[in-house]
């Protein structure tokens, strides 16, 4: 099946949707270098409670 | 109905990207950018450059919410005012549900991401200055009291402050500080333009202190408030926020900003048409000059100190 010739309307918000597109690129890759930032400095890291449970035991 | 009306892809008059970006106000949105930086970087605490820089990106989103929800809320007499009437909502590109939708959501996808980036104090203070902003000023006192700026002026100062708990997780004396400096800058600073842009105001029906008190009593506003301000901007060196550079920068500009607004204080509007305003306009550039070197100065300050912390550490 061959390819929908491009309606004008795409070439018309061609600026607009590649701008959307890059914001939401770019929040993906804020999103994902916080999440690694915290991450890796130990924001986030679970207690341990297994020495809790060794001296409750 | 015409045709164009009932054709979805009509041409005239389309948002571009551009159009929706302008509704953050990018050039107000440039001092937010650097105040809150300043407020970041003069902390006593060390920022990973990442939270960091995501941190500047969500205060200046919230600040550019808070614009695009001024805008739809202003655009009645955005659309009477020469300097304003090219915004996106009173040329017709975007509509004003539009705005309010995109200033809602960022306003709210901001606050969010502050606090998960960097702590709750500093998303409650950015919630609060976009409050402060929109309903405060905007909704209630711009159109109500001809001391909308002074007291509006406060939405404007709160980037230091918000910068520095992103930082800190908490207020101090020189955040404090860095917003007085800021808010007392604000008046003479807004004061200065609407002398110059005279008609704008007047024709939307703004209480601006020049419609209703007069423009002799704002010229004179415009000194007083410049001395208040040079008081707390010399005051400020001597604080911990201060130090030798920033004395000398305050002592010069402040020398320069009251002699400014002096020379505004002693001519009358025969004498300001006459010259198209020039001592207003050069008191207004000179105003943005004004902040942003005290700024400068108090970044400085902070690094030295630290830079002397860590010499003395080694």
């Amino acid at each position: 099946m061959a390819l929908r010739p491009t309606h004008e309307i795409h070439a018309r918000r061609y600026g607009r949707n590649l701008g959307l597109g890059l914001v939401l690129a770019g929040l993906i890759v804020v999103v994902f270098g916080l999440t690694v930032v915290k991450v890796t400095r130990g924001d986030y890291q679970m207690q341990d409670t297994t020495t809790t449970t060794e001296e409750q035991g | 109905m015409s045709d164009a009306s009932l054709d979805p892809t009509r041409l005239d008059g389309e948002a571009q990207f551009g159009d929706y970006f302008a509704l953050l106000k990018p050039r107000v949105m440039t001092l937010v950018v650097f105040t809150a930086l300043v407020g970041l970087l003069a902390a006593p605490v060390d920022v990973h450059p990442f939270v960091a820089f995501c941190a500047i990106l969500f205060i200046a989103v919230g600040g550019g919410a808070s614009g695009a929800l001024n805008m739809w809320w202003d655009a009645d007499i955005d659309a009477v005012m020469r300097r304003t009437a090219k915004r996106p909502i009173p040329s017709g590109r975007v509509t004003g549900d539009e705005a309010l939708a995109i200033g809602l959501a960022l306003s709210g996808f901001s606050v969010v991401f502050l606090g998960l980036a960097t702590n709750w104090v500093a998303a409650a203070l950015l919630a609060f200055t976009i409050f402060f902003y929109v309903v405060i000023y905007t909704m209630w006192l711009k159109r109500w009291t001809p001391q909308n700026i002074v007291i509006g002026g406060a939405a404007g100062a709160f980037p230091p402050m918000i910068g520095w708990a992103a930082a800190t997780g908490g207020i101090s004396v020189e955040s404090v500080l860095m917003f007085s400096l800021t808010f007392l800058w604000t008046p003479p600073h807004f004061w200065a333009l609407a002398l110059f842009m005279r008609k704008d105001y007047d024709n939307a029906g703004v209480p601006m202190l020049t419609v209703t008190h007069g423009r002799r009593s704002t010229r004179t506003h415009i000194f007083v408030y410049t001395l208040i301000l040079a008081a707390l901007a010399i005051a400020t060196a001597f604080t911990s926020a201060g130090g030798p550079l920033y004395l000398c920068v305050a002592i010069v500009l402040n020398a320069m900003f009251v002699k400014g607004a002096w020379h505004i204080w002693a001519r009358d509007e025969i004498m300001a048409e006459t010259d198209n305003y020039a001592v207003e306009k050069s008191f207004f550039k000179l105003s943005l000059l004004y902040l942003f070197l005290h700024f400068g100065a108090l970044l400085f300050e902070a690094t030295v100190d630290r830079a002397g912390i860590l010499w003395g550490a080694l």
